[in-house]
């Protein structure tokens, strides 16, 4: 069943492709083209990051009885951008005794990590820059990037402070990780590929975290809480807990070199909650149901990166609700909340997946007629 | 008080005993670690709270003041016991760390500020001053003048040497000790930390995220208020007790009114009482607010950090209506208060008491019971009954070790024996007790106010004192309970309209000194945790 979607942006990247290849060699036409997906990606990286950082400050002031921004524009929209223009203009300060290559490359490493995750994360329809046949794997690989960008800030700053917090996300990173990857190699046995695009296709009627019920639900408490873990936000912000580390391995930078991971720990949030959005809530894939064509159309109305943002919103709510109503764990009660309990309930989660993938208990094994493609 | 003077007498016959009140012991310096260790094991009643050490310079001689009382019953007894040295250039005491822990910090103030050094203290290095100041501040020949002690602005290490004085065989040793070992990982908390609530500076050596020792240094805020006082009037003095524990601030005048009252028998009228006693509660419910909020927050939780001081908020706005001032009331004179209540005063206050029962019940349940905030303060910096007794920790934090030491309780001033309230004592001595306990005293200030607020009666709210009080000659106490336990003023007069000398009891310091003890072991984060649930002020440090 085909269905209009008048709003969609690929018929606009579809017709681009079409002109430029009509109008200059295949070469050309796809070196513009390459140009034109990086600036479209770093401009996106950017305007999402201040949505980001004015959602998380009006929000947070919300929660806290507080009005947050309002001065700058009206109800303080551009407080943001105002924001971003003062820290462009900072002086950076250069401290003496930092290893100075590792202490200006770090924050490279810190946005390039997140960079490189969203080239891989469908928007929607046919808005993502590469559909690895690996794709659930390479998110995974290049968002742990990011870790070296946190210890070689803290080693270089030759901060007491700064080491403190480096290796807290250090053992943080490591350990969280294996959670998250767990979490998410269960829902790859759900859905039988590692491809995001396919994972999102395969959830037409029936959105993973269902198709799965108790081991996917199991998997995405978990994937959110390390998911969590792993972008360094609260509760589990040790490694720049201001109380006691001041901020942590970023204490020493300023200006841009500080924007830049700041920048990195809103996108992380953001990438988090594009990822469980694709795996477990359907991705950009609009709310559909077998046999309703009616109410199919009238959802495909809605563009799909309406969806994906939609649904990615509703997951950066949920942290943000999360970080502003609880304290923060100590070292130990965090490892000790992940290799207790987090890993272990991983392990007997991901066998109890594979039985219910292999015996079709799932809902799409149940009620095909239902819920299957 | 008869078998105590007997047993001093017994024990040390040649004692002067002065019958006073409170008696009034002196002693040779020889002889005082003897005196206070009978005192001390006293049977019938255990001298074992040191609450004052008041260091002195009488003119001739240099020498201390020890203010006695015991755990048992608060102030139900009370010695003072003086010795003093005649040697100016050089002068020598016996140390009591051995007994009191709190006499550590107080003999190395003394030491910074009389030069009086303590044979067997384990530490004698100069608290509050750096080692190399020029002159004993204190001491009443000190030569104030600026260029001898100028402002430095190159950087100084630190330098982690200490001394010690021993006495073997009637001579005097000196040997040095360093405080950490050769390849201990210092990293310094303070002075410059969002969560030492001041300017503090504890430097720490650290075993990976454990805490192996903490060495405390201060004053880096100190203003000299004590020396200060010295050359000013009464009337002018009072304004320097607000700015010591600025949270307490409307607690810590009241103390040195009445104080200046009882000495120069001044009398205060009914209403001015009322005021007063209002005035403190709300203070002491703003106090242990922001004492809730600061801890909340050193645990991580920045949103009830605002809970807290949203509430505080109205309480500072009845006192900008009443006196002009929200932290800094300068609210009590001698004799009374500066202004009377306003006409809304009762109906404000009446308003925002049911507004408060509300607002505890919500705090309950948004963070007492959150499981990580007990993850984080169930079992942590535990402080045992014996060691708060020896520290002389008082006020929420002591009664969280289940130490009953509330001066309102147990030597009533004001109004507090006419009110009916319950101490609220817990004995598990963690992080946890010292949170609830404040919480509760915010229930039970509440319940005193709302005895006292219908009452106030009318009459003037102060009684006209001279421009200048003249103290007779005399030593006069008066101690009150602050947010943070045990606040007392010590006035020495001459009969002159400055007093000679006039001695602050800070409860913080208590506090603060009992950190390394009970941080020892514990994680890095929960360092900043127990300091949130000591909730000390700096300002009351650095005097």
């Amino acid at each position: 069943m085909n269905y209009s979607q008048p709003l969609e942006l690929s018929h606009v990247t579809a017709w681009l492709d079409e002109v430029l290849r009509g109008a200059m060699p295949e070469f050309w036409a796809l070196l513009i083209e390459y140009v034109l997906i990086g600036v479209v990606l770093l401009t996106l990286y950017a305007v999402l990051a201040l949505i980001l950082i004015y959602a998380e400050r009006k929000i947070t002031a919300f929660f806290q009885s507080r009005l947050g921004p309002n001065r700058v524009g009206k109800w303080g929209i551009v407080q943001s951008v105002a924001d971003m223009v003062k820290i462009l203009i900072k002086e950076i300060i250069y401290v003496k005794k930092v290893d100075k290559v590792l202490f200006y490359v770090a924050p490279f490493f810190m946005i390039v990590a997140s960079m490189l995750t969203f080239g891989a994360i469908p928007f929607g329809q046919g808005l993502q820059v590469v559909d690895f046949n690996i794709g659930v794997f390479y998110v995974l690989a290049v968002s742990s990037l990011g870790i070296i960008g946190v210890l070689l800030a803290g080693w270089s700053s030759n901060n007491k402070y700064s080491m403190v917090g480096a290796m807290r996300s250090g053992a943080q990173f490591v350990s969280y990780e294996l959670s998250a990857g767990l979490a998410l190699m269960t829902m790859v046995v759900l859905s039988g590929t590692m491809q995001l695009s396919e994972i999102v296709e395969s959830q037409r009627y029936c959105w993973n975290l269902f198709n799965g019920h108790i081991s996917a639900v199991i998997a995405f408490v978990i994937y959110l809480i390390s998911g969590h873990a792993e972008t360094n936000r609260g509760p589990f912000d040790l490694p720049e807990a201001e109380s006691e580390l001041i901020a942590g391995y970023h204490t020493e930078y300023s200006g841009l070199q500080f924007g830049f991971f700041y920048l990195a720990e809103y996108l992380n949030m953001f990438i988090i909650a594009a990822i469980a959005t694709t795996v477990f809530l359907g991705g950009w894939m609009p709310i559909q149901v077998k046999g309703w064509d009616t109410f199919n159309q009238i959802m495909w109305y809605i563009p799909s990166y309406l969806w994906f943002f939609a649904k990615a919103a509703v997951l950066v709510f949920i942290s943000l609700w999360v970080r502003w109503s609880f304290p923060r764990l100590r070292i130990d009660q965090l490892l000790n909340l992940e290799w207790k309990y987090l890993l272990p309930i991983n392990l007997v989660n991901i066998f109890v997946m594979v039985l219910l993938v292999l015996s079709g208990l799932t809902l799409t094994g149940l009620f095909p007629n239902v819920f299957g493609n | 008080m008869e078998t105590i003077k007997k047993l001093i007498l017994e024990k040390l016959p040649e004692a002067v005993i002065e019958d006073k009140q409170p008696l009034c012991v002196s002693v040779e310096p020889k002889q005082v670690h003897l005196l206070m260790e009978t005192l001390y094991n006293n049977p019938e009643y255990n001298f074992d709270v040191l609450l004052k050490v008041i260091g002195m310079d009488w003119g001739e001689k240099l020498g201390v003041i020890y203010f006695l009382t015991g755990s048992k019953d608060l102030f139900a007894k009370e010695i003072v016991v003086k010795t003093a040295t005649a040697d100016r250039e050089n002068p020598l005491l016996y140390s009591l760390t051995d007994l009191y822990e709190t006499a550590l910090l107080n003999e190395r103030e003394i030491y910074a500020m009389f030069g009086i050094r303590f044979i067997n203290n384990p530490d004698m290095r100069k608290f509050f001053l750096n080692e190399d100041w020029i002159g004993y501040p204190l001491r009443k020949d000190y030569d104030g003048a600026p260029a001898l002690n100028p402002m430095k602005v190159e950087s100084k290490e630190i330098q982690d040497v200490t001394r010690r004085l021993t006495e073997v065989d009637g001579k005097i040793q000196e040997e040095r000790i360093d405080i950490f070992e050769v390849d201990d990982y210092i990293i310094n908390i303070g002075p410059q930390h969002p969560s030492t609530h001041g300017v503090m500076h504890f430097r720490t050596a650290l075993d990976g995220e454990i805490i192996k020792k903490i060495d405390v240094h201060s004053g880096y805020i100190h203003r000299g208020i004590e020396k200060l006082s010295e050359n000013l009037g009464y009337h002018q003095i009072l304004h320097f007790t607000d700015r010591l524990d600025y949270l307490s601030a409307n607690i810590n005048r009241h103390c040195l009114c009445m104080c200046i009252e009882k000495a120069a028998e001044i009398e205060v009228p009914e209403r001015a009482q009322y005021i007063r006693t209002i005035l403190d509660e709300l203070t002491r419910i703003e106090s242990h607010l922001l004492g809730w909020a600061a801890q909340c927050n050193d645990l991580g939780a920045t949103t009830a950090f605002v809970y807290g001081m949203r509430e505080r908020e109205m309480i500072l706005h009845i006192f900008e209506k009443v006196c002009g001032g929200r932290l800094i009331m300068n609210q009590n004179v001698i004799g009374g208060v500066m202004f009377d209540i306003y006409p809304e005063f009762q109906k404000e206050v009446k308003e925002f008491i049911p507004y408060m029962r509300e607002k505890l019940i919500e705090y309950d349940r948004f963070f007492s019971h959150n499981v990580i905030a007990l993850g984080r303060m169930i079992g942590i910096g535990v402080l045992k009954q014996e060691d708060a007794v020896s520290y002389a920790i008082t006020g929420p934090a002591g009664r969280a070790s289940g130490w009953s030491c509330d001066v309102r309780k147990h030597k009533a001033y004001s109004l507090y024996d006419q009110v009916e309230f319950k101490e609220v004592i817990r004995k598990e001595g963690d992080s946890y007790a010292r949170y609830l306990n404040r919480l509760d005293e915010i229930a039970e200030s509440l319940h005193i106010i709302e005895q006292l607020i219908d009452n106030i009666p009318e009459g003037s709210f102060q009684t006209k004192t001279k421009p200048i009080i003249r103290i007779p000659e005399g030593e006069y106490y008066q101690s009150v309970e602050a947010g943070r336990g045990v606040f007392s003023v010590f006035i020495d007069s001459r009969g002159d309209k400055t007093p000679y000398r006039l001695k602050f009891r800070s409860p913080s310091m208590s506090l603060v000194s009992a950190m390394p003890l009970i941080c020892k072991g514990e994680k890095l984060a929960d360092f900043i945790g127990i300091g949130g649930s000591m909730d000390y002020v700096i300002p009351d440090i650095d005097r």
